[in-house]
């Protein structure tokens, strides 16, 4: 009798998984098998899920009539210059906060903390005028550079190294190091695993991030491929073929970093709330 | 301690804080009291503005557009917050059940959308759901039922809106309650299963209560989402039909960068600015006894 329960108890709650996962797989897998269509089957009924006729005849046109490599480039250059800056930041910040007893410091680290409540969505308006002062309108430098602080990667290095004994500093001290030295040295090889999460996850919230570039770029040389979608999508008539392609372009590097790194940003994620 | 002395002691401190400060006050200070200080002036975003007092707040709480965005950007957190909520809870669960087969897969598939960006989450919903192309429609037409027209009608464009927001953030929040569901020690269950309890009665009086610091954290960070939700709208209704669906962040943005009332749109961000603190000091006080 339980037996049976038991049975029927897995049967159905496997049936829900399915039911889940279906849900979640089909807008992408929907998205997919479209940009795979030729333009002429995208919107003839009866509509079918797979494609009757598979072609990458869209993703040849679009990659030459949008420039693409250009944003591809933009993008990709911003993201790996940011998510480099980011960590290096990260880790001295956070060793500091980490380390080092000083009063300043704790204020310091309450202000980190309240950078996660006042987002830049909310003041888009005064840092559009700082981005003007500094000269950094219309410049890749410009959503580079204020996107290297970032409160979780801080929060990250900073609860890694408080788990690192104060021994370990000491006597380095004692054989004559300075500060700088055993950090390089010392910490920061120590603090291998924290890179590797920092930079998978710095490289995502930069490569789909759609405000800084927002505010910043004007130009659409230096357009990255979130911003140069919405271009696509305000316009007065959607070119479907082509925003689906360029949609599915603008997902495949983060679609590889998540098969290759999965365990690895799945652990991390289930330990922090991994907001940028 | 002489100077020299309190120079030496933090001197690496400081060397090594020293770029997260200068950044710290370039890109959120100066920017917050600089939205401060536009707030009480006629800005259009030229330099040349003037001290106009109160007038924003003024104009800004007898605007029915501001209140009307207001009210949206409420509206969806009352809604999208708690089904989030269930709907990660409840995929966790099914997650955490050592009864079911397949469960990487699951976990794959459900973490999916953290790769896809706001812009496409908006374009991949609106390509699933537009009025006469989509693939929704097509299907309601197939069973003989009437399309539904999604983005014509103001309720039927907030419904896809919030269905898309879910489905976008359910990925790390269902991680957070998969860890916090197996950090429950195991000998409650079985203590309750030899009392004869069910496995609602175990979930009620035991998980629930065991994940509650994860809750919070989950409430928290979502309606913080929430609240300054725009770049998914942008791309999936861009804030229609007309301004229905135009959450507060959008109309910030339209206000100040469409329209060059950059002082009236920041007097909206430093209205908005406190809602969210007030937010985040009520967690605290719900929560700050628990959270260490």
């Amino acid at each position: 009798m339980t037996k049976l329960y038991d049975r029927t108890a897995k049967t159905l709650l496997t049936a829900a998984l399915v039911v889940v996962c279906l849900l979640y797989v089909f807008p992408v897998f929907w998205f997919l098998m479209s940009s795979l269509k030729p333009g002429s089957e995208l919107f003839s009924y009866p509509l079918t899920i797979l494609p009757k006729t598979a072609t990458l005849q869209n993703f040849v046109e679009a990659w030459s009539t949008l420039d693409f490599f250009k944003y591809f480039k933009n993008t990709f250059l911003s993201a790996t210059l940011t998510t480099a800056f980011t960590i290096f930041a990260s880790a001295t910040c956070g060793f500091a906060f980490a380390k080092y007893d000083r009063k300043w410091l704790r204020f310091f680290f309450v202000c980190i903390i309240a950078t996660t409540i006042l987002p830049t969505e909310v003041i888009m308006n005064p840092t559009f005028t700082v981005i003007r002062v500094t000269g950094l309108y219309n410049r890749l430098a410009g959503i580079i550079i204020p996107s290297i602080n970032t409160a979780t990667g801080i929060f990250m290095f900073r609860s890694f190294f408080l788990s690192v004994l104060d021994s370990l500093i000491e006597c380095a001290r004692m054989d004559g190091a300075s500060d700088g030295k055993i950090f390089l040295r010392i910490m920061l090889p120590l603090a291998r695993p924290i890179v590797m999460i920092l930079a998978i996850f710095s490289f995502q919230w930069r490569w789909n991030d759609y405000i800084w570039p927002l505010i910043v770029l004007n130009d659409p040389d230096k357009y990255t491929l979130q911003v140069a979608l919405r271009s696509i999508i305000g316009a007065q008539n959607i070119d479907w073929a082509l925003l689906l392609v360029a949609s599915v372009i603008s997902i495949l590097p983060l679609l590889l970093v998540f098969i290759v790194f999965q365990r690895y940003i799945m652990n991390a994620g289930a330990t922090s709330g991994m907001k940028d | 301690m002489t100077v020299k002395a309190r120079f030496e002691r933090n001197k690496w401190p400081f060397l090594f804080v020293g770029a997260n400060m200068i950044l710290f006050v370039v890109w959120f200070v100066v920017p917050a009291l600089l939205g401060l200080y536009y707030s009480f002036t006629n800005s259009d975003g030229n330099p040349g503005e003037k001290f106009i007092g109160l007038a924003n707040y003024r104009e800004l709480f007898a605007d029915p557009a501001f209140y009307k965005a207001l009210g949206r950007t409420f509206r969806y957190i009352i809604f999208q917050v708690p089904l989030l909520y269930v709907v990660s809870l409840l995929v966790a669960l099914l997650l955490s059940n050592p009864k079911i087969k397949g469960k990487i897969i699951g976990k794959i598939v459900v973490f999916l959308p953290w790769c896809i960006s706001g812009i496409v989450t908006g374009v991949m919903w609106k390509w699933l759901f537009g009025e006469s192309f989509g693939f929704i429609n097509y299907s309601l037409k197939q069973l003989g039922q009437s399309p539904v027209p999604w983005f014509s009608d103001g309720n039927m464009a907030f419904l896809v809106v919030v269905m898309a927001a879910v489905w976008a953030a359910t990925a790390f929040n269902m991680l957070l309650f998969m860890n916090a569901i197996k950090n429950v020690p195991a000998t409650l269950y079985e203590a309750a299963s030899l009392d004869g309890a069910t496995s609602f009665q175990k979930f009620w009086h035991i998980t629930l209560p065991a994940i509650r610091p994860t809750s919070l954290m989950v409430i928290l960070l979502a309606t913080i989402d929430a609240t300054k939700e725009f770049v998914m709208v942008q791309a999936l209704t861009n804030g229609g039909p007309g301004t229905d669906n135009m959450f507060i962040v959008q109309y910030i943005y339209t206000t100040g960068f469409d329209k060059f009332k950059v002082g009236y749109a920041s007097a909206v961000s430093m209205v908005l600015f406190m809602i969210i603190l007030l937010v985040a000091l009520i967690q605290l006080k719900v929560g700050g006894h628990q959270n260490d």
